[in-house]
This record gives C-alpha cells, structure tokens and sequence, in this order.
C-alpha cells in the first residue's frame, strides 16, 4: 500500500486495458469461490442427489446398480401389501427420543450458565472446565459412559442399587433402558455446548435494563423470563440449531456404547444406514441410501426453519 | 448483571456459593475424574472388584507406557495429525476466499451460493455416505489420509465459509473503498488489507476445525480401514479389543486419545470460544 503513487493513478494514459482489469470487480468474486464451490460440489452437493438416484437402485457397491423403482421405500415403510421394516420403526422411534430428550441440554445449559454467572475469584477456571467435556471426543464420551453403567460394578449400578433398583443386564444391556443411557451421555457434553452459548449471551445482556427492571421490582424467574430470556434470544437460536442437528446425527456414541444392540434396540436411522451400507452380510448401498433420504426429509423440516430465519435476518440487515 | 452480582447478597449465600462451586464441578466431572483414576490403577485392582476406590498401587507410567509402546497408538495418532492439519489449512484456505468472495462484493447469486454453503453444513452427512465412499474408491483414495483429508476440507469449508463470510462483514468497509480508490488489484487487497484484519477469525476457525476433526469418527470408519491410514478415534476401537477388557489402559488410551484438542482448548481457549458462540450474541 505504501508504494502507491501520489498522483491517483496513470489510468488515463493506458487506454486499452486488458479484459481482466476492465471486469476485475465482476470476476474476482467467482475466482475468489471457485475452489470451496468446486470441492464442495464434488463432495457434498452433487452427493445429495446420487444419494437419491442410488436409493431407487439395489446395488451392492461394485457391481451394475439394478433399477428398482421404489421398492426401497416400500419394503422401508411398508406400502402397498407388505408390513413397515420393524428395525426401521424402532430406529424411527429412537431419533424421536433423541430428538426430544436432547433438548434438554438448552434448560440444562441455561441453568448452568445462571449458576457460573458470577465474578468471585477462580470463576474462569470453573467456567472452563464445566466446558471440558465437550472438548472431548464422542467416542471417549461413550466408553466412559459404558464404563459408568457396567451392571454390577459400575458406578451407576452401585447408586442405583443403593436405592433398591435393579436394571437387569445393567443400563446398556436392557432393552428398556439402553437408549436413555445413551442419551444421558450425550446430553453431558451437549449441555456444556449450551452453556457457553448462554454465558456469552449472559455477558451482553443490556445491564441497563436489567437495573431498570429491577426498580421495577422484578426479580428471580420473572426477571429471567421478561428480562433476559428475550435478550438471549440469538444464544437460544443457536443451541436449538446445534442440539436438533446434533441429536439427528447421533452415531458415534450408538456404535461405541451398544453397536445397536442390545437386540437392536437403540439404533436410529443414522446407525441403521451405516450398517445397511456396510454391513458384513453384505452391502446395501440401495436400502442404505433410501434410509438416508428418510433422514433428510426429517430434517429437512429443520433445515428449512434454521435457513429461512437466517435469511430474515439476512435481509433485516440491508 | 443477571443474576444478582453475589457480592450483593446475604453472607450465608456468598459462602455456600463458594462452597458448592467445586461441589458441583466434581459431579459434572465424575465421569473423567473415574477415568484418570482407571488409567492409574493395577490390573489386580479391577480383578479384585476394587473399581472406583483408591488405586491399590500407582501404575501411572506402566500403563501409559504400554499404551504407547504395546500397541498401534502411537500410528494412530500421527494419523490424526495427519489428517487433522492438512484439514485445517484447506478448509481455512478455502473459505477464507470463499468468505471474501461473499462479504466483500455485491453480485445477484451472493446470497443463494452463501446458502448452499450453511444448508450443506445441517444436512445429516448420512446422505453423503454411499457416493462419498464410492467416489473415493474410484479415485483410488479409499483407506489413505489423502481420501479423508479431501473430503474433510470440503465438508467443513461449508461451517468456515458462513463463520468467514459473517467476520469480513463486519469488518469496515471504507478500508476496501479506500484501499480501491488507490487502484491496488483486488487479490492484493485480500491478501494485505482483508487478511491481516481476519487473525482472529483465522486463529478461532483453526482451534475448532481442529477439535472437529480429531474428534471425528464416522468418516474415519467410513472411509478408512486399519492402522495405515486409520485416525485414534477409530484406533481406539481396535485397542479396546487389543486389550479387552483391561480396563486401566483401555481408559489409559482413551485419556490419550483426548488429549490434543484438550490441551488446544486450554492453549486457546479464547479464540475456541470465541468461534463457538459466533452468532450468539447480535
């Protein structure tokens, strides 16, 4: 920048300039995109509807794909004469419970984040490590957990049994209960995530009208609930994003705790998929895919919400 | 300040606040304070059904000896660094054009493309899977880094491309005009004016990429097999059923396995949050 001329520019004098330098402000965009467009289209637009075209296909991964219509779809969700995929209506079932029980992490990090909202000595240190485990890998999170739900020895066992109740098989070797164990160690680093959102959403309420309010005589939930809540309006935007995806995609945990079982009982369409694909009874890439289309028009519902408020806003800001 | 600043409440309150933090931060952590206890103890320990007391002996340095020594671990995480740096740089490189791209100019499909990037970035990557894994095999890419690597960059560019795009924005504009009004090149503004604006999102994008990338799993048992080309968190699985049920040193693996976004959290902990709760404040 510094060796730019006093005079403004020698434009003038060079009338015939090159093409590039004519339309610079026009095609600078595009060779600045180019790259992200390309890999990305490579590898996840163009993906999406292979994905489509494969589900309407039986094909093992290496042969010739076998046109077959929507039989896919019919033997998932049982149209016509047969009866709906029983593996697939217990993984359908379990996404909805992940799905509702997940959203417990916003409360739950909402209330945290209330608690760690103070300034006295060594609160930073707290703050931190109340984030920790979100830090850690999925797959650490789970065996851990596993670890905790060991029947006999495990430590939640142990409590339980205290208490006088016995989970037979212990919590991830009853049918009734490996889910919800699962989810339970999946709302512990999800609520960490949530609760970092609401610090920061804590730390730019508007302490004006947090005093003003308080001349006002309100206080404790009223407070929070007129109050802060709407100011923490975008933190919550975000968590509810991030949890319903999260809780969607859920499979490391699933594969690293149960592997599905116990008697399949907490798959979810994500881990169903994976081993339909890659299954060592050989691979169906063609059901694999119509249970990811599943998937997609689940969250597609979400996708639409999330995309169509940012596009408000988007707008709002022009 | 909500809620009320404890400095102005009743004495009883302040001190049972300072007396329930740590209370309350042994229970969050239980979990992992029960783990690093595992990763120390004997074996005889667990054969004796002493689980979550005391460790019998301080075994801290066999164990986590054999985990580097006795075992594939040490491969499995080069691997990740493998894997997780090249990704860093790609997708940082790729959506810091791609985000300069979109919050600088002004053109008609600015905001359908910025859309494609964050709708790519909710989309369940299950429906990636099964061409994403066949055009890897036909690229002859299938259980190599390189296979994992590209697909990373281009997965993640979406999440960078949203995250870079909103930080440009904001960034003040008449510095752009200014700097056009001298006649500098465009790629020249980017690379002296934008760029050295955008350290912070740079450093914060960075952390981040980097804990996704590490803590990945699905991908990694999707498109790679063995410890080739494997990362530690599916090599964490092959250990488990190395030392099957041992438990002091599969929890000694496993502790390992965390640890670098760990300590890139504590490292950086500034900027990590600061590119996690992008958007959380308006």
């Amino acid at each position: 920048m510094s060796v730019s001329p006093a005079v403004p520019s020698t434009r003038a004098s060079q009338p015939k300039r090159g093409w590039y330098k004519r339309n610079e402000i026009a095609i600078t965009p595009w060779l600045f995109l180019l790259p992200a467009i390309l890999f990305f289209a490579v590898y996840v637009v163009i993906p999406i509807g292979q994905s489509f075209w494969i589900s309407f296909h039986e094909w093992d991964g290496l042969g010739e794909k076998t046109w077959v219509g929507t039989a896919n779809y019919e033997r998932l969700l049982g149209w016509g004469d047969q009866s709906i995929d029983r593996k697939f209506e217990t993984s359908f079932w379990n996404n909805i419970r992940w799905l509702i029980l997940y959203l417990l992490a916003i409360p739950a990090g909402l209330f945290i984040a209330l608690f760690l909202n103070q300034s006295v000595t060594g609160i930073r240190f707290y703050k931190s490590m109340f984030f920790f485990p979100f830090v850690i890998s999925q797959v650490v999170v789970g065996l851990v957990f596993s670890w905790f739900y060991l029947p006999n020895v495990g430590m939640f066992d142990l409590i339980t049994g205290f208490f006088g109740i016995d989970i037979s098989g212990g919590v991830l070797g009853n049918p009734d209960t490996a889910t919800y164990g699962i989810i339970a160690a999946g709302l512990w680093p999800q609520t960490a995530y949530c609760m970092i959102l609401y610090l920061t959403g804590l730390n730019a309420v508007d302490p004006e009208q947090v005093e003003a309010a308080r001349l006002d005589g309100a206080k404790g939930s009223r407070m929070l609930w007129y109050v802060i809540l709407p100011q923490l309006k975008p933190a919550t935007f975000i968590a509810f994003v991030v949890t319903i995806i999260g809780a969607l995609r859920s499979f490391d945990l699933i594969s690293v705790m149960t592997n599905g079982g116990p008697f399949g009982s907490t798959r979810v369409l994500s881990f169903y998929m994976f081993e339909e694909s890659l299954s060592e009874f050989g691979f169906r890439m063609g059901y694999g895919a119509a249970i990811a289309v599943v998937l997609f028009f689940i969250m597609l519902g979400f996708i639409a919400y999330f995309l169509w408020s940012m596009y408000r806003d988007e707008k709002g800001a022009r | 300040m909500f809620p009320t600043p404890i400095a102005k409440t009743s004495r009883t309150w302040q001190v049972s606040y300072q007396a329930l933090l740590p209370v309350a931060l042994i229970i969050w952590l239980l979990p992992l304070i029960a783990v690093a206890n595992f990763s120390i103890k004997p074996e005889s320990d667990f054969v004796n059904g002493n689980y979550w007391g005391l460790p019998g002996s301080f075994e801290a340095f066999n164990n986590y000896g054999r985990v580097f020594f006795d075992s594939d671990m040490p491969r499995y995480l080069l691997n990740s660094l493998l894997i997780t740096i090249p990704t860093v740089i790609g997708a940082v490189a790729l959506s810091c054009m791609a985000g300069f791209a979109l919050g600088i100019y002004k053109f008609r499909s600015n905001l359908p493309i910025f859309f494609m990037f964050i709708a790519g970035n909710f989309v369940p990557f299950q429906i990636l899977m099964v061409p994403v894994r066949d055009l890897t095999v036909s690229l002859n890419l299938y259980d190599t880094k390189t296979g994992l690597v590209l697909f990373h960059i281009a997965f993640q560019t979406g999440f960078c491309t949203l995250f870079m795009r909103n930080f440009i924005r904001a960034l003040p504009f008449p510095l752009i005009e200014a700097a056009r009004v001298e006649g500098i090149a465009e790629w020249r503004i980017f690379l002296f004016v934008v760029l050295p604006l955008m350290k912070p999102a740079l450093a914060a994008l960075s952390v981040l990429i980097f804990t996704f990338i590490w803590n990945d799993y699905f991908w990694a048992v999707v498109l790679t097999q063995g410890p080739d080309s494997q990362p530690v968190t599916a090599g964490i699985t092959a250990f488990n059923s190395q030392f099957r049920a041992a438990y002091h040193l599969m929890s000694a693996g496993s502790i390992v396995a965390a640890l670098p976004p760990v300590l890139m959290f504590f490292l950086m902990q500034k900027h990590f949050i600061a590119g996690l709760t992008l958007g959380a404040v308006k």
